[in-house]
């Protein structure tokens, strides 16, 4: 709610400055609210280096963002997700050529309490454990007690990479416990010995302990090499070849030293 | 003379009246907009699909928009945080009001109202981190974010409250009906019991109502201790999401105008009825059951 609004007060502030300085150079960028945390970041550095240019930043989700790109009324659009090939077509047919850039990982990885024995899960369990099948840690060389299996609130960017990559078709069973952030999800999982939770790579801390999935570690260089299977590329969408402001811009967010710091410092996995 | 002072006078009357004014029209407008984010929704879910659904997956494909469970956890810690703060409230009003001496009631009286200024997210965070732990330990259930905890917490909130209209109920019951009962030969006991509550039964209940409301509407402590899962809760020591709890986590990403705002602003409107419920019969009560001639308030 409340940054909804700090949006519509930007976006207000933004369209105010448009009017009055009609030589002011706009960025809209819509879409995923995943990668929304980068994009107003990003777009923050951005406008403080070059102080011309205003850039206005809306959520809404992947699908809308990119429908507007084809609409034209975004110039980037921000998406958890690959394009789908309908909704390439649908573009050609406008005319228009949507150019992917891949901006930054994003990296979930399951945490238990550092007293807990069990150190690998496969994805099949963890599946198991969040649809409610498996409730107990005997079932997982751990003792003898009953799972509490923690998840997030069902609209964050977190429990969409959960959703689509750990339980598939499967749905979260109602008896798992809801907690509002990463930082509360660590902060539950470091207080109970028989919890386990999901949380980004950048949020975790000494008082939990990460299990590696299917054998491997959870890092940003497996998440690079594309071999730790919780993980999801996020991106930005230009129309065509992006040009101008809006190429200054995303050479700005893929640069190193500028927008994959910042990528870094928000707890996703930056590109290099 | 008397026409500047009666122009005063007038000016003072549509000043207040336009201040009084004011904050009817906010009050207002907020509800309409509850309602006009809220109803849509119902052309997507029957209102009784809504409100006794059992299953709540609001980004699902296809979602299932059902807060029947979320009503039961609001109501459940709202039940049992009643049980434990209106003992609780109502006996330390009439230890205030009757039995301390005039120093321990001076002592004692701001520090219990010193508790409802203790900031909600102090209180959640209370009992996130000590007694979540302690009742695991001690308890040995799964987890310490339950009914219980949140319960205890929201009790802790609704003292204050309770306490403080009770005491001012309790105190002003008029001397001369104690001295009367005293008089014909009861004890303190029996007419604190028998004279003095009865006399200042429709301020306790007033004091139990509000505090009470005060516990159903909460949202930062039951969204940090009740434990957020969306199901029935079969045991005290279960995790519940109660109904501000789930506004509060979703708001934030709800897309906006979709359906899972629309979802959400419905819960609202669900939880203001309740609130609203809650006041009316706290201002029936107090109306119905007025203290008449010397016991009135």
């Amino acid at each position: 709610m409340k940054k909804q609004y700090l949006f519509a007060v930007l976006i207000t502030l933004f369209l105010m400055c448009g009017t009055s300085f009609a030589e002011a150079k706009n960025i809209v960028i819509k879409g995923s609210t995943t990668v929304l945390p980068i994009a107003q970041k990003v777009a923050e550095a951005y406008m403080k280096a070059n102080p011309g240019v205003s850039i206005s930043i809306s959520g809404g989700g992947s699908g809308n963002g990119i429908k507007a790109l084809i609409d034209g009324t975004t110039d980037v659009a921000d998406s958890s997700r690959f394009i789908k090939g309908k909704e390439v077509k649908l573009a050609m047919e406008r005319g228009v050529y949507p150019v992917p850039f891949a901006v930054a990982y994003d990296c979930i990885v399951p945490v238990v309490h550092p007293s807990n024995p069990v150190k690998d899960i496969s994805m099949d369990q963890l599946k198991a454990i969040y649809e409610g099948k498996i409730k107990n840690w005997q079932d997982l060389g751990g003792p003898k007690k009953r799972v509490v299996v923690i998840s997030r609130d069902t609209s964050s960017g977190t429990y969409e990479v959960w959703e689509s990559k750990v339980m598939q078709k499967g749905r979260v069973y109602p008896g798992a416990l809801l907690q509002a952030s990463n930082g509360a999800v660590a902060q539950a999982v470091a207080k109970n010995k028989y919890a386990i939770g999901y949380i980004g790579l950048g949020y975790m801390n000494k008082d939990v302990k990460p299990l590696t999935v299917n054998g491997v570690v959870g890092s940003a260089e497996t998440t690079l090499a594309g071999t730790f299977p919780i993980s999801r590329p996020l991106y930005m969408f230009t129309s065509d070849w992006p040009e101008g402001e809006v190429g200054k811009f995303m050479n700005f967010v893929v640069h190193p030293n500028k927008g994959q710091k910042l990528v870094g410092e928000i707890g996703f996995v930056p590109l290099y | 003379m008397s026409n500047i002072r009666q122009l005063k006078e007038r000016w003072m009357h549509y000043f207040f009246f336009g201040i009084a004014t004011v904050s009817i029209t906010i009050l207002l407008m907020i509800s309409l907009f509850l309602f006009a984010e809220g109803l849509p929704i119902f052309k997507i879910v029957s209102v009784k699909d809504f409100l006794f659904g059992e299953f709540w997956y609001p980004t699902a494909e296809p979602p299932d928009f059902g807060i029947y469970a979320l009503i039961i956890g609001s109501l459940a810690v709202t039940v049992i945080s009643a049980i434990m703060s209106i003992p609780l409230g109502v006996m330390t009003a009439i230890y205030l009001a009757e039995i301390a001496t005039p120093q321990v009631r001076e002592f004692v009286k701001p520090v219990v109202e010193l508790l409802a200024a203790l900031p909600s997210v102090v209180i959640g965070f209370f009992g996130m981190v000590i007694v979540a732990p302690f009742l695991q330990n001690i308890l040995d259930v799964p987890t310490g974010l339950n009914v219980f905890n949140a319960s205890l917490m929201l009790a802790f909130m609704s003292i204050p409250t309770i306490c403080s209209i009770s005491e001012d109920a309790i105190y002003s019951v008029p001397t001369n009906l104690k001295e009367a009962s005293l008089a014909l030969g009861a004890t303190h006991l029996e007419t604190i019991v028998r004279v003095i509550l009865p006399a200042s039964i429709s301020g306790i209940s007033t004091a139990v109502i509000l505090g009470m409301s005060r516990a159903i509407g909460e949202t930062m402590v039951v969204l940090m201790v009740a434990g957020g899962a969306a199901m029935i809760p079969l045991s005290i020591f279960d995790p519940a999401r109660p109904l501000p709890a789930s506004i509060a986590a979703e708001m934030a990403e709800a897309p906006f105008r979709g359906d899972h705002y629309y979802a959400l602003f419905a819960t609202g409107i669900v939880l203001f009825l309740f609130t609203l419920i809650f006041n009316l019969v706290a201002d029936h009560i107090a109306h119905r059951y007025r203290q008449v001639g010397e016991a009135s308030l």
